[in-house]
């Protein structure tokens, strides 16, 4: 009497990877087209309306997360050797980065400790607790480097992820009406700032207003990256002492 | 042949990276010492060899894609986010904006001052 149905056949493929990573690509292909559709319009961000869709859909079906993510893992795990790919275009802007790797370096650390140090010190005000506060912390870098500081200094490295891809998508979408109005004109002053406050989300804003624009965010991401990894720890413990 | 040849590089780079990490007990994420290393050996060979562009093009050009797994872990946080939605949001935001103004506005001040006016922006950045 057990009729194969849609929904038995539903059950079957939500336990499998295939079903998780067949609609990662499909809501990003269509986000992606939609995107393209706006004339690029930074609040039709993909990241945004692919992640919305396959919300939606998860919920409708009531699929949980981490059967989604028996799939969503595969595309999750490119961000690592993504991370790796940074050092092309870091070593084919090098003869620009050395001409201006003081600004860089200092614009770099700067960024950095503004990042983590108001997002925890805003936190605090608004009455977060240390978990949100140290979650939030490592935010600005990019997410599988957040992930794991966040794991180091006492935050939850799943909800790190989340909330560092609300700040890309929050970078993309404000960031070049933020340089617009305070009148950075520089590409490589635009980029660094996408890079260290946007990540890889930034970068991929950054890339489609200009390549100059791409490369440097992309360098300040792979840089504040680094940065983020050696310098927050540091400061949450001296913040800790302080507050 | 090329293009996977350069994601395997990318993993071995990748893998080296996870085991130096692990064996230094350095507090840095595998994949950036990975990224740190491939660097160093890019700039040692004095040029990108061809299977590693592809691959990192091919990988750097979606790059938005593989943040959507993560993102979509906002359904698994729906209670912890609303208990604080208040200090996540204004944090979040607020602190977004401080730091893209900020770093923005110190690098530009800091190349005016630093760098001198001759090197102009101007520079084939070819990905």
């Amino acid at each position: 009497m057990n009729e194969p149905g849609l929904k038995d056949i539903w059950v079957y493929l939500s336990a499998s990877p295939l079903l998780g990573l067949t609609i990662t690509l499909v809501a990003y292909g269509l986000a992606y087209r939609l995107y393209l559709r706006t004339s690029s319009n930074p609040l039709a961000n993909p990241v945004v309306t692919s992640v919305a869709m396959l919300i939606g859909l998860l919920l409708l079906t009531d699929t949980s997360y981490n059967d989604y993510f028996e799939g969503g893992q595969f595309v999750h795990f490119l961000l690592g050797p993504a991370t790796v790919a940074l050092a092309v275009p870091l070593y084919q802007q090098f003869s620009r980065l050395r001409q201006l790797w003081l600004p860089v370096t200092i614009s770099l650390i700067c960024g950095v400790l503004i990042a983590a140090g108001s997002s925890i010190g805003l936190a605090w005000l608004l009455g977060g607790s240390l978990e949100i506060q140290m979650s939030l912390a490592p935010k600005s870098a990019t997410a599988p480097v957040a992930m794991g500081i966040s794991e180091k200094i006492g935050g939850l490295p799943s909800l790190t992820a989340v909330l560092t891809v609300a700040t890309g998508i929050t970078g993309a979408v404000l960031g070049t009406k933020l340089f617009d109005w305070f009148r950075v004109k520089d590409d490589a002053a635009r980029g660094i700032a996408m890079g260290v406050a946007a990540h890889g989300i930034g970068t991929a804003r950054a890339f489609q207003v200009s390549r100059q624009m791409g490369a440097f965010s992309g360098l300040a991401m792979a840089l504040s990256a680094f940065a983020t990894a050696l310098i927050v720890p540091w400061l949450v413990d001296w913040m800790q002492m302080l507050l | 042949m090329q293009f996977l040849n350069g994601i395997t590089l990318l993993l071995v780079y990748q893998l080296l990276g996870e085991i130096t990490v692990r064996l230094a007990g350095v507090p840095i994420p595998g994949p950036v010492l990975g990224m740190v290393m491939l660097f160093i050996t890019l700039w040692i060979r004095g040029r990108t060899p061809e299977s590693v562009e592809q691959a990192s093009s091919a990988l750097l050009a979606h790059l938005s894609l593989l943040f959507v797994p993560a993102g979509v872990g906002m359904m698994a946080h729906f209670d912890r986010i609303a208990d604080e939605w208040l200090p996540i949001v204004l944090a979040l935001l607020l602190s977004t904006v401080i730091t893209m103004i900020a770093t923005a506005l110190i690098m530009q001040l800091t190349t005016r001052w630093l760098v001198k006016p001759d090197s102009s922006a101007q520079g084939g950045s070819e990905q």
